[in-house]
């Protein structure tokens, strides 16, 4: 006599024909929105049906604890990507500091100014550059 | 739960003679540099058929792992242990589901894996070829052998291949509630009526053994095992993960005035490390072969499912539908 009560309510089988290719139906991938503002963010895949079928279980294997406001599927035949091989055209953008407010500054050149020509006038808001912060 | 711990031994060969020696090099730099490999890298086939035996066979734990477990919803003792314990076995099978995908990156379809795990092909942790007696068995599994496969898949999480330590994340942060609702459970026990003490005293005993077993046999140090832990798929040694396991979890069993069924299990304070009897790893290829008291029954279940979930899946299938790999 099995513990399972399942081994014993049930016939089971020696064999079974085995499960077919795509049986398990094809795949989405899952988007979930955690909080209102914040942006989705793929958290896996599901197996699904249909894209209905696929919400119910991204629903279950994403959002059953803690907090989310939404969840997006989409199947991952729709989704396109670069080749992973062609990934070194991304190498070099990180040293493309031009296009970083940080690589501008001249708090310098203007206090030498200042110095030099005796520009001191009213004074403004210490560093304030419109709600950006720079220099 | 429920790290892979040691399955067997049918690693597959790393293969690395045939790999493109430029390829490999990037690859093997790329893991030195502490950076991840994702899904259409270039990896050596090796390492592609490791991880998919290896995340495959954790899959199947999860799923095999929840069984025993669940044979025990319906006797849970409260409306608490019952919510808790339903919780529990469906986030195993969740589990389950997440490392089906991220193995399923590696080019193994889902359909693959169930096949070979309801034909006996694929192995999955011998701790659950052991019965769940009581409903303090169930209490010590949710406590020591989440605990164990938590230690097993921390450490796996730093591991190299993204898909797989992104689901291990995931996983681990649903074992730290298994683990506290296991220790809640035990604790009830054991700080309950007498016959209480006794149920959870006897379901530690049944149990030592098999968790003793649960990180498998001392690695043999081979060329093998170093190339494992130089592509950051293995990241420890099985005695190292025993050990952390002891360290932690040991004292948390003393405190309880429970003991654990091996006079030898003392810390040497000399050393730091933990002494105790080796458990009987001739049991142990048995029950990895076939021959443990519930292996048949597990797979029956298993094929029961399957079987039974069929005319479900066959009438939502429809035809001319595009497939692809999942991408992350």
């Amino acid at each position: 006599m099995s513990l399972d009560p399942r081994i014993n309510r049930v016939k089971t089988l020696e064999e079974v024909k085995p499960i077919a290719p795509h049986e398990y139906w094809p795949t989405y991938e899952v988007f979930h929105q955690k909080k209102r503002g914040l942006q989705p963010v793929h958290v896996g895949i599901v197996h699904a049906p249909s894209p209905d079928l696929a919400l119910v279980f991204a629903k279950e294997q994403y959002a059953r604890r803690d907090k989310s406001v939404n969840l997006w599927v989409v199947k991952s035949s729709e989704v396109y990507t670069f080749d992973s091989e062609d990934s070194d055209m991304f190498e070099t953008t990180p040293e493309k500091t031009f296009r970083d407010g940080n690589a501008y500054k001249v708090r310098e050149k203007v206090e030498q100014y200042k110095k030099e020509h005796n520009t001191e006038t009213t004074k403004g808001r210490d560093g304030y550059w419109g709600g950006i912060t720079y220099d | 739960m429920y790290g892979g711990g040691y399955i067997g031994p049918d690693e597959p060969k790393l293969q690395d003679d045939q790999d493109d020696p430029a390829k490999l090099a990037i690859f093997e730099a790329r893991i030195e540099a502490g950076e991840k490999i994702e899904p259409n890298d270039w990896m050596p086939a090796g390492y592609r058929k490791q991880l998919i035996r290896m995340i495959e066979q954790h899959a199947h734990s999860e799923i095999i792992g929840a069984l025993p477990e669940g044979t025990w919803i319906t006797r849970a003792p409260s409306l608490k242990r019952k919510l808790a314990l339903l919780a529990k076995v469906q986030d195993e099978v969740g589990h389950g589901q997440l490392l089906y995908a991220a193995a399923e990156t590696l080019g193994k379809s889902r359909e693959a894996m169930i096949n070979d795990l309801i034909n006996g092909k694929s192995k999955y942790s011998n701790v659950f070829n052991y019965p769940a007696e009581t409903w303090a068995d169930i209490a010590v599994i949710g406590f020591l052998v989440d605990a164990a496969a938590i230690v097993n898949q921390i450490s796996n999480s730093k591991g190299s291949y993204g898909p797989y330590c992104r689901a291990l994340e995931r996983i681990c942060y649903e074992e730290a509630f298994h683990l506290k609702q296991g220790h809640d459970a035990v604790v009830a026990l054991a700080t309950g009526t007498p016959s209480q003490r006794e149920m959870v005293q006897a379901a530690l005993n049944r149990w030592w053994p098999p968790l003793m077993m649960f990180f498998g046999p001392p690695d043999k140090m081979s060329s093998h095992t170093e190339k494992l832990m130089k592509w950051k798929v293995k990241m420890a040694s099985n005695e190292h993960m025993k050990q952390e396991f002891l360290d932690t979890y040991v004292p948390k069993v003393f405190e309880l005035g429970l003991t654990l069924p091996d006079p030898n299990l003392k810390k040497n304070n000399e050393t730091g490390k933990w002494e105790y009897t080796e458990p009987d790893w001739d049991e142990f290829m048995r029950v990895i072969n076939g021959d443990g008291p519930c292996n048949k029954e597990r797979l029956a279940v298993r094929r029961w499912a399957e079987e039974n979930g069929r005319w479900v899946r066959e009438a939502l299938i429809k035809k001319d539908e595009k497939h692809a790999i999942p991408l992350a």
